[in-house]
């Protein structure tokens, strides 16, 4: 296809020729089936949605596929297929999921957070994880998880 | 069609009494050896080798298999009950294996709602699990040819201590397979002291699924040829289309066709609201397509409906006499007789569950059967509305019940599911109903809005000496029956029949309130307003006679005491009142335990800083909370710490039981900050998490401490009692930190800045 928007996805080369208003969310899960990351809002509200563009977290409900052209986007799948990540490892230390449906979400945030801040403050996490969402109200456990995870990587 | 509707309908509502039992009556139990009735709905625990009761299998290679009956929505339920089946069984938890069970009344109630999983299975489970473990020791003991006595187990193993000789549960599972089932009588639970795992825990079975994206939720249920599904809902509750126009939805890339569903027919119960699908090869294309649907409403007799309207004549019906709920003493003899009185009016608005995962289902239709793969809390109320919208048995409703992302109680309504069903029956394919945000905002069955009044008549220290407390609400019994406007027992007995304080006169009242929205019951449900209520007027009591809030909340809570009902219709939770009484030395404890661990009145406090306390019995569990808070100049709100005791009777999960009332704080913090529903022309004002705000991690309170009580009590619940004493708590310590007084929710209706 010439006109084929060519991008990786968790290191796999791909195209696309659909509708190029197609929010990246629904090519991920809909077509590749890559259900880890979450519908929540629509609207780049909640972040259910996060994955890595890059090092960058963004938000995949509203990431259309005409910005992907030769974008390298990482999905929680990714993330612990060669053994969990540290993040994911202090998430299970203190037993944060609840429902756990934000959960890939928020762990792509906390990624991206400690890429470029090491040794978060609690600032540093309010201001880099307000953006999701968690209804069940794990926050407390969220932040000793990326602080634990901090500690973990230094 | 409408002759087999209304036949279904009745035995739907006679099925209610089963799941609207967290209103009413006592929940129903299982039929331990009632088995499967196709091979449809077969699980693998029926399938093992060893399966003595619906609850458990033992394989031959040692695998164990539990069966999870209760809905998994975050409360590790899922993990909880199972563990309580391997403790009672001795099994080894790595060789246990989960299995979820679809809705089928063999496991008897799976409505997942009302905080009662523990409790009223907690007994059943540790029979299913006894019993199994009783067959495997007869088995050994016959292989061995000694007495049973002379055997007992240890992990995974039954042992024959005098001779040293063991044998796996796996190599006894064929032999204890064709040994008769012990009845109950036969059956010896496990002395506590030997316990493995009750009361010490476990993490979430799902725990590395969770965590890996790998957890699969009704939102990513797939059939090959499935079409995706997206619903313009009627916007105001009972409109109807009066034209609709699909040309240009049908010009979308991806859209297959639209399709009419019906409106409900009067009361909507679980009914799908009607409207216009359309359904197309994935959910974006559906949702474009929708949006390019031109459609003509009849909004109906709710478009009157104005929230502003409505909650000036729910305060003004809290104003004039009503129902009459419970009364001693003589209330109106006692304000005649004295000046002293002091009231206060209460509101608390229209609520929605926002869970993260909007609604979703999966159905196929097939060979007049459908399989439904959906997040529901109630897989059994799920049979009943497909059978009754499809005309076909509730037998051959499958419902797979996948993880929930969130459920608040939202999701024990299945309108959604039934959406589905309808849908797959007219396409003869596969359809995934997903609902937007949007969609789950103003479709919602809304915690119900509330006004309340409250008047009481004090003596010279400042002690009540009459009260009288009326709460008027839409009930949730309106969406079973339009004519209803009272609550219901069930409903009233959350914080408002049962308020406990020892005061010689009393009158607990309850006026009319007609409902134009679905309401609906959600985390905590009544409890939230009517705690808000008790608890801030009696905070306001204790301001007034210039007493310690604590102290003073102590004081009305009274001496140790079991509450008697008598004459009263007071259904507790469903519970028997000799196995669950209302102790008010136990809500004491609590509030002491409370004041205690938080430092009440000795921390020392930063700038417009204050602390506030409350106190609450609720789903049969007594919950003291102070909370702290710091209101700056501009009026933004920081709750830096939470102090909450429980006293849920035995906790089987502790770590998880903590995590839940963390959990409650955020929750109340949403209510308290900024849930609030608004209606105009009968049309819901909210739709996403811009004008629904929930709190964030820099909004929630920054540190959660939870303490158990230790108890012999028997279990009680845990995912729900946590948020009605948060909400006055928060208020309070609004009170001490600004001087300015709650009594309307939410708080963002409230300038708490210096310049107001």
């Amino acid at each position: 296809m010439a006109n084929a928007i060519q991008f990786k996805i968790n290191g796999v080369a791909h195209s696309f020729d659909g509708d190029p208003d197609t929010p990246l969310l629904w090519y991920l899960r809909d077509t590749l089936g890559l259900t880890g990351t979450k519908f929540g809002c629509g609207v780049g509200l909640c972040g259910a949605c996060t994955v890595h563009k890059s090092d960058d977290a963004i938000r995949a409900c509203i990431t259309p596929m005409s910005s992907l052209a030769g974008a390298e986007i990482r999905t929680i799948e990714d993330i612990g297929a060669n053994g969990l990540h540290p993040v994911q490892k202090t998430w299970m230390q203190f037993n944060v999921p609840q429902c756990g449906y934000c959960q890939s979400g928020q762990i792509m945030q906390a990624i991206a957070l400690l890429k470029s801040k090491p040794k978060p403050t609690d600032e540093d996490i309010d201001e880099g994880m307000a953006a999701n969402i968690c209804r069940c109200g794990t926050y407390q456990r969220i932040r000793a998880a990326i602080k634990a995870a901090a500690e973990e990587k230094a | 069609m409408s002759a087999i509707e209304n036949v279904s309908r009745r035995g739907f509502l006679k099925g209610l009494g089963a799941a609207g039992a967290l209103v009413v009556g006592a929940y129903y139990t299982p039929k331990m050896l009632h088995r499967y009735e196709s091979d449809d709905v077969r699980t693998d625990a029926d399938n093992a080798t060893l399966h003595p009761n619906v609850f458990v299998g033992v394989e031959t290679d040692g695998t164990v298999w539990i069966v999870a009956h209760r809905s998994e929505m975050g409360t590790v339920i899922r993990t909880t009950l199972p563990l309580v089946v391997a403790d009672e069984l001795d099994a080894d938890w790595k060789r246990v294996k989960i299995d979820q069970a679809i809705g089928d009344p063999r496991y008897g109630d799976q409505n997942t709602d009302g905080s009662h999983s523990v409790r009223s299975f907690f007994d059943i489970v540790r029979l299913s699990g006894a019993t199994a473990r009783l067959m495997l020791i007869r088995a050994a003991a016959q292989r061995w040819g000694v007495p049973a006595s002379e055997c007992q187990t240890d992990l995974h193993v039954v042992v024959h201590s005098s001779s040293g000789r063991r044998l796996g549960y796996g190599e006894l599972a064929t032999a204890a397979s064709k040994l008769p089932v012990p009845k109950k009588e036969e059956v010896q639970l496990k002395a506590k002291s030997t316990w493995r795992y009750i009361g010490k825990g476990m993490t979430s079975y799902d725990l590395t699924d969770l965590v890996t994206g790998k957890a699969v939720y009704g939102m990513d249920a797939h059939l090959d040829g499935m079409l995706f599904a997206s619903i313009e809902h009627p916007p105001v509750l009972g409109g109807k289309i009066k034209t609709v126009d699909n040309a240009d939805a049908l010009k979308v890339t991806g859209v297959a066709q639209t399709i009419v569903i019906d409106p409900f027919k009067p009361p909507p119960a679980f009914q799908p609201l009607g409207g216009v699908a359309v359904l197309a090869d994935s959910t974006w294309a559906a949702f474009q397509g929708r949006k390019k649907l031109k459609i003509e409403w009849d909004n109906g007799l709710n478009e009157t409906y104005d929230s502003d309207q409505y909650k000036k004549d729910l305060q003004e019906t809290a104003r004039k006499s009503a129902k009459v709920i419970r009364s001693q003493g003589d209330v109106d003899v006692a304000f005649t007789s004295t000046t002293n009185t002091f009231e206060g009016d209460y509101y608390v608005p229209l609520l929605a569950h926002a869970s993260m995962e909007p609604m979703v289902a999966l159905a196929e239709f097939k060979d007049g059967k459908v399989h439904a793969w959906a997040p529901t809390q109630n897989p059994q109320a799920v049979q009943a509305i497909v059978s009754s919208e499809l005309g076909i048995r509730k037998e051959d409703v499958i419902c797979h019940v996948t993880l929930l992302g969130g459920g608040f109680g939202r999701k024990s309504k299945p309108d959604y599911v039934a959406e589905a069903a309808v849908l797959s029956r007219k396409v003869g394919r596969p359809v995934k109903v997903v609902w937007t945000r949007e969609d789950d905002i103003k479709f919602d069955y809304y915690n119900a809005v509330a006004a309340m009044y409250m008047k009481a008549a004090v003596d010279s220290k400042g002690r009540p000496v009459a009260w009288l407390q009326r709460s008027v609400f839409p009930p949730i019994t309106s969406i079973f029956d339009v004519n209803a406007v009272y609550g219901d027992p069930g409903h009233l007995q959350q914080g408002w029949t049962d308020m406990p304080y020892d005061i010689p006169n009393l009158r607990i009242e309850n006026g009319a309130a007609k409902a134009h929205v679905r309401i609906g019951w959600l985390r905590s449900v009544a409890n939230i307003y009517h705690a808000f209520a008790v608890q801030t007027f009696t905070d306001e009591l204790a301001h007034r006679a210039k007493r310690d809030p604590a102290d003073y909340l102590l004081d009305l809570i009274g001496q140790p005491r079991t509450l008697n009902f008598s004459g009263v219709d007071y259904p507790n939770y469903g519970a028997a009142y000799d196995a669950y009484p209302w102790e008010t030395g136990r809500l004491r404890r609590v509030t002491e335990m409370v004041v205690e661990k938080s430092g009440w009145g000795k921390r020392k406090l930063g700038k417009g800083a204050g602390l506030g306390i409350a106190a609450h019995r609720s789903f049969l569990t007594y919950v003291a909370t102070v909370v702290e808070v710091e209101v700056n100049d501009q009026g933004d709100i920081r709750i830096p710490r939470v102090d909450t005791v429980v006293d849920a009777g035995l906790v089987v999960n502790p770590e998880v039981t903590k995590a839940q009332f963390e959990g409650a704080a955020v929750f109340g913090t949403s209510v308290a900050r900024s849930g609030e529903i608004t209606a105009k022309s009968g049309a819901i004002e909210q739709s996403n998490f811009d004008n629904y705000p929930v709190a964030r991690i820099n909004e929630a309170p920054y540190q959660t401490n939870v303490y158990l009580v230790e108890s012999d009590a028997p279990p009680a619940g845990v995912g729900e009692p946590g948020v009605p004493p948060f909400v006055p708590a928060l208020c309070n310590a609004i009170y001490a930190a600004t001087g300015k007084r709650i009594r309307e929710l939410p708080l963002s209706r409230t300038n708490l800045g210096k310049q107001s």
